[in-house]
Order: structure tokens, then sequence, then C-alpha cells
């Protein structure tokens, strides 16, 4: 009994120390006036600021934007370079798999830098191209990472089946081993996409000036002090995640769910 | 199947992306260049054992230890009290773990700030309580303090999955043949949930050892991690060979670290999450 009590105590000890900074944010996005030392009255003029501040609002377009481009070209060369590698001999395959680990392992700020100094030295302006070719380049890996295990676990069978009822090579690709990858495809470009979304370090030093993500706008001005709109847009950040999750939650059944979860574990 | 060249233009991106920088930073660190001259040197790896640099890599290690502990001590327990709760809670339960996670790492970080500051939230409380403020912001507790805030799931996550995969009818041989909870614990669970505690110590101590963004938001100027020493070099000193060598350095730290840890894992359990 005593035991039981325990427990309780501490998973929600545990769960107050997660939550208790998300939640003083929401409430004080709400707060009159500027300090968060006391909460003086309630307002929604944070939300109509953040609104009408352009440099958020650049920082989030440019941050979809990346995203979006990012992610759909990395799931679709990664695909693409899963089929490839599973194709390969046993020696191609390990050394291919080795680059592949080399980004996902390698501490982000080194990957970062290495980016950077090659873009000086091929004498590109660092700005949204270098940011978004960084950015395909660090989830390229994690989209071949979950295209392979599903070409692993492929019955050969069913593609040469295809083949023998008269499917040209290319058909058979298409409609027998893409829709048999797809779960594996889906969450890469989900990978992909958050990671990009998320991306701080990796965008901090392939960018130029002018473009920058949220996470970029939001250090900067962290380092400046606090605003007040950073807490409106967390306010607005956290609904969205919550409300995208529990439906994601709702949609997929619990075996698919808990691999998605882990996944995001990056 | 004759599908090998579909991996070609990814071969392509990789070599010129990942293979190509890397080599030129390596190049970097082993080169210097002073007005006209230039040529090869281990001069920049050399300066990087003086002692003012030695001792930020020491502190940046001695931090993500005592994070990594952190984790491991905190997330142990719930990752256990989680997997025992039946399934319906159990879902709940870890979802409500993973949802902070997907709020922007800065944005956490940020929030930390709110509450630490010198007129911060918990000194507000401690002086309204007739306490004397405190001063966690800028110091090596609040460097800690946002690391276990951020990277604790990524040491309950590893640990939760291996715990439930766990097979009961092992756990009930064990109380069969007359073993007590603790000793069932000791002699059964904590062993075969080994592999997950060690992804999760790799997960949490990799990311603490090479942040910067948690110490320059939380510890301030002062207290220089490894993460920062880099950031310096590029950014504000423009010492570039200096800067490749310790990136340098500090990769291989992680990779000879990481082959070890995989050493430990024998079958792989949750190492792909990283």
């Amino acid at each position: 009994m005593v035991n039981k009590i325990l427990k309780r105590v501490y998973t929600a000890l545990i769960y107050i120390f997660l939550y208790a900074p998300i939640v003083i944010l929401i409430v004080f996005s709400f707060n009159e006036s500027k300090s968060r030392g006391s909460f003086t009255g309630f307002t929604l003029k944070w939300y109509s600021m953040l609104f009408n501040d352009r440099q958020i609002m650049r920082s989030m377009y440019y941050t979809l934007l990346v995203a979006v481009i990012a992610s759909c070209v990395s799931t679709f060369l990664g695909t693409l370079a899963a089929i490839g590698i599973h194709n390969m001999n046993k020696r191609q395959k390990k050394i291919l798999l080795n680059i592949t680990y080399l980004p996902v392992l390698n501490p982000d700020i080194v990957t970062a830098i290495s980016l950077m100094v090659l873009f000086i030295a091929l004498n590109l302006k660092l700005g949204l191209f270098t940011m978004i070719i960084s950015h395909i380049t660090f989830c390229l890996p994690y989209v071949v990472l979950s295209v392979l295990p599903k070409l692993k676990q492929l019955n050969p069978n069913t593609y040469e089946a295809a083949l023998d009822l008269g499917a040209t090579p290319s058909y058979a690709l298409r409609k027998v081993i893409i829709p048999e990858i797809m779960p594996g495809i889906i969450s890469g470009a989900l990978l992909s996409f958050t990671l990009s979304v998320d991306d701080f370090v990796i965008s901090f030093f392939t960018t130029g000036s002018g473009v920058s993500n949220l996470s970029i706008t939001i250090y900067s001005m962290a380092r400046r002090g606090i605003k007040p709109e950073i807490n409106a847009l967390s306010t607005l950040l956290f609904l969205t995640v919550l409300i995208l999750l529990l439906l994601i939650n709702k949609i997929t059944n619990k075996e698919s769910k808990e691999m998605s979860l882990i996944e995001k574990t990056k | 199947m004759k599908r090998k060249n579909y991996a070609y233009p990814y071969v392509f991106w990789m070599t010129i992306f990942v293979v190509l920088p890397l080599f030129l930073v390596l190049v970097y660190s082993l080169t210097f260049k002073n007005g006209l001259k230039a040529g090869i040197t281990l001069s920049n790896f050399t300066r990087f054992f003086e002692p003012i640099y030695l001792n930020v890599l020491l502190r940046s290690i001695n931090l993500a230890l005592i994070s990594t502990i952190i984790c491991l001590l905190l997330g142990y327990p719930i990752a256990y009290i989680i997997s025992r709760t039946n399934i319906k809670h159990r879902n709940t339960l870890i979802l409500l773990f993973l949802i902070p996670m997907w709020m922007n790492f800065l944005l956490r970080t940020y929030a930390w700030m709110t509450l630490l500051e010198k007129n911060g939230l918990i000194n507000k409380l401690l002086t309204s309580l007739g306490l004397s403020p405190l001063n966690i912001m800028y110091t090596n507790g609040a460097v800690v303090l946002g690391m276990v805030y951020n990277f604790l799931p990524f040491m309950v996550l590893p640990i939760y999955t291996v715990l439930i995969k766990i097979d009961k009818s092992l756990i009930e041989a064990a109380n069969d043949l007359g073993a007590n909870k603790f000793k069932t614990f000791l002699k059964v669970t904590l062993p075969l949930s080994l592999p997950g505690v060690i992804s999760g110590i790799t997960m949490v101590f990799m990311p603490s050892v090479t942040t910067f963004v948690i110490s320059r938001l939380l510890g301030g100027g002062q207290f220089t991690l490894i993460g920062n020493l880099i950031e310096q070099q590029f950014i504000n000193v423009g010492d570039w060979n200096f800067g490749s060598a310790i990136s340098i350095v500090m990769m291989l730290i992680i990779l000879i670290s990481m082959s070890i840890m995989n050493r430990f894992d024998k079958d792989k359990e949750g190492v792909n999450l990283w």
C-alpha cells in the first residue's frame, strides 16, 4: 500500500517536472505585464504581436519551406538508395551502411561545421540554398534506415511472381515493392520532417544573414532576454503538437504507434 | 533484381556532402596558415592539450556524466513503474512523456530561463515564503538541469521498451523458485533490461557532451563547454584550423565511446534508436 502511494507520488513528481515549464510558459503568454514575476491580468496582446512580428513570421515560413523540400527530396532519394543498397553485394552494402551511420552518430556540431567549411570552400553563399542542402543531408540517412528493414522483410517471391505474370520490372516495382515498403517510406518522411523542423545546430552554421528558421530566431531572442511573444508562440506550437499527436494516436494501431514514437527518440 | 544503380545518386550525395566535408575538416586540422606561410602541422592538436582547453573538455565530460547519472537514477524507476501499469494507462503515460519532446528544443530550454532567472518564478516563490532567493541561473547546476530536462526521455524510452518485452513467465519462475521481489528484480529484471540502460546512457551522454545551446542559454558566457569552444573558433575567432582539430577530437571521442557501448549491447537492442 505504502509502496503504491510512493509510486504514484514519484510518477506525479516526474510529470510535474516535465510539464511545469511548459504550463508556466502557457500561463504567462496571457499575462498583461511583460515581467514573468507575477500575473497582473489577462490579455491576448502577445498573440496579436506575434502575428504582426515579421521576423517570427518569416522564420516560420522558412522553417516550413525547408522542412517540406528537405523531407520530399530526402524521402525520394533515400527510398531509391535503400532499394539500391538492398540489391548490393555484402561488401558494398557494408561500406554504404557505414557512410549512412556517419552523420547519424556524428555530433550535430561536427556535421554542421564540416558542411559550412565545404560551402565556403565551394564559394557558395550561405543562405536558403545551403540550408536546404544541409537538411537533406542529415535527413537522408534516416530515410534509408527506416526503409531498409522493410525491404529485408519483403518476400522476394512476390516480385518474381509479378514478373512471371508478365509485369515489367518497373511495373512490378511500383505495384509490388513500393506498396509493401510504404510504412517505412512514410515513417522516414515523417522523421525527416520533424528533424528538419526541430533542427537548430546545423541550420545555425549553414545559413546566412537574412534567412533563419524558428530555432535560430528563438535562440537569438532568448540570448537578448525574454520576449512574451515567445510564450505565445510556445503555446501555439504546443497545442499543435498535442492535437497532432492525439490524432495520430487515434488513427494508428498500437503496434505501429509504439514503433513511430520510438523512432522519434533521435 | 538489378537495381544497384538506384543507390548511385545517394552515393554521390553522401560523398560530396558527408565524406568530403569531413575530409576538409581533417585537412584543416592538420594544416596551418600564417600570413603567406602554410604547411602541415600537428600543433592544432597539441594546442588542444594545453590546460585551458583540456579543462573545457574535462568540464564537458564531467557535466555530461553527472547529467547521465541523474537521468538514469530518475529515469529507470519511472520506466519501471510505467512498464508495470496496465496497457491502457501505459500507452497514455508514455505518450505524455513524448509530448514535451516534440516541442522545439530551444523553447524547452527557454522555458527554464523563465523559471530560473533572478526575478524568475522560483525565486519569487522562495522570497514569498520568506526564503532568500537562489542564484541558479548561469551556474553548472542550471546547465545540468537543462540537460536532464531535455534528455530524460532518451533514457526512459529505451529502458521502457526493453522492460515491456521481458517475458513475464521468467519473473513468475523466479517467484516460484522462492526469490522475493527485490531479488527477482536484481537477478532477473535488471540484467535483462541492461541493453536498454546502455542505449539510454549513450543517448543521453552523447548529446550532453556535444551541446552548446544549453550551456549558452542557461550557463551564460563563463561556462564554456567543448561545443561552445568549437562554435567560438568558427564564428568569433575565425581559427578554423584549431576549431577543426577540436571537432576531430570530439568526433573520435563520440565514435570510440559508441563502439565501446555497442560491444556491451550484444543484441543491438535500441542502438538504431539514436
